[in-house]
């Protein structure tokens, strides 16, 4: 099978259970919008799949190769994420010359191409770099290895809308030219969500939600009136949250859109990601 | 085209009707080539395979047509085809939505005529 498949993986830090027997599916050829409040469990489940920490339970499989202590499977998959693992004082031109060797799959030229439409300066040592430019090099080896899996942990983190318009259309590009799976952790899910195909919400450690986007947002809507004509349209609902402005009350449903009774003034639109996963992660609690 | 996308409805939707409006306003003529998914999808940030889900209903409308290893092109008479599509939808879209605001807001049929018959005065006026 040609995916990521995470099967009952547990993973416990002293008395926080990170990921409790969670089990679902990366499949290949997809963007994947990869969700979750802080300290959801994201970059957790990220670095077993890169094999950087160990499941206390469960395995992973990578086109039904486990992952744990294998390294066949870093010319399957590449994290790039937030923490750094680079030689703060090697020079950035020289991470490519190494990466290149650790990596077949590695696409040097392409890399300076790429470096090269960000301006960022690969003569400069990596610690020398403002808090943008070191994301900007770390996305630059993602997008310049041809590995079938990719994985970004919060890809944009410093970068000016110019660039982050121009990483977005770079990913694009190369996605329609060499299809393969790009998984995107981010908290900033308006951006993202007209570029991925399916979302796995986390919450909690475990998974909450696993969709394609655009069923996902035509199931999610919202209804708004006069409180006692919302609540008598929402008594058969999915209600995931509600607000309220004085006598006005806005209900966040889940399901089917049923039709609007004829005598009231209720009005019912549309809700945007953002929205849906906000209200969705804050039912119980905080 | 268009590059405001709205959530009120779904992405490949509104990208079917804004190929169709400019194809309609001839931004597109016929028998020409029409941008490719991955041009699309670079220049508003959308999956292509939405993109793609977008194109196919105007594949299905008759209205473009692919041309193998070449790209979408539009189809001769799609211009016609489009007028007539949405002479169709005239009703529904546009005369069902006036009379249900008009009667919310209390106005008469005589009114409503009036307004529109005003409509047409200023326009030639304009002219």
């Amino acid at each position: 099978m040609n995916a990521i498949q995470i099967k009952n993986v547990t993973k416990q830090y002293k008395d926080v259970t990170a990921l409790d027997d969670v089990s679902f599916s990366f499949e290949y050829g997809k963007i994947y919008g990869f969700l979750g409040r802080n300290g959801a469990g994201k970059s957790t489940l990220i670095n077993i799949i890169a094999n950087r920490i160990f499941a206390d339970n469960g395995e992973i499989l990578i086109d039904g190769i486990p992952v744990k202590e294998n390294m066949k499977i870093h010319e399957k998959v590449f994290c790039m994420s937030e923490v750094d693992l680079y030689d703060t004082s090697l020079k950035i031109k020289e991470h490519f010359k190494w990466i290149n060797r650790f990596y077949d799959s590695f696409n040097i030229e392409k890399a300076f191409e790429i470096a090269e439409k960000f301006n960022l300066d690969t003569s400069k040592r990596y610690k020398a770099l403002s808090k943008g430019y070191q994301s900007i090099f770390k996305l630059t080896v993602a997008l310049a290895l041809n590995v079938p899996y990719v994985i970004f942990d919060e890809p944009v983190l410093g970068l000016d809308a110019n660039h982050r318009e121009l990483f977005y259309d770079l990913l694009l590009k190369d996605y329609e030219s060499n299809e393969r799976t790009i998984i995107l952790a981010t908290h900033l899910i308006e951006e993202v969500a007209n570029i991925i195909e399916e979302v796995v919400l986390i919450d909690k450690g475990k998974v909450m939600l696993q969709d394609n986007v655009g069923s996902l947002l035509e199931m999610g809507y919202s209804i708004s009136g006069l409180a006692h004509e919302v609540d008598a349209y929402c008594v058969d609902k999915n209600v995931i949250g509600y607000d309220e402005l004085g006598n006005l009350k806005i209900a966040y449903v889940l399901g089917e859109k049923a039709p609007l009774p004829k005598i009231g003034n209720l009005s019912l639109s549309a809700m945007n990601l953002q929205k849906l996963f906000v209200k969705l992660t804050e039912k119980g609690g905080n | 085209m268009n590059i405001n996308l709205n959530i009120e409805k779904p992405i490949f939707i509104q990208i079917a009707e804004q190929l169709e409006d400019s194809i309609f306003t001839g931004v597109f003529p016929e028998k020409t080539k029409i941008p490719s998914t991955n041009e699309i999808s670079a220049l508003l940030n959308i999956n292509p395979h939405t993109v793609l889900k977008g194109m196919n209903l105007l594949v299905d409308d008759e209205i473009i047509y692919k041309k193998r290893g070449l790209g979408m092109f539009v189809k001769e008479g799609a211009v016609e085809k489009i007028r007539q599509k949405r002479q169709g939808q005239f009703y529904n879209q546009f005369i069902a939505s006036l009379i249900e605001e008009a009667n919310k807001l209390h106005m008469t049929k005589e009114e409503i005529i009036s307004l529109i018959e005003r409509g047409y005065e200023n326009e030639r006026n304009s002219n």
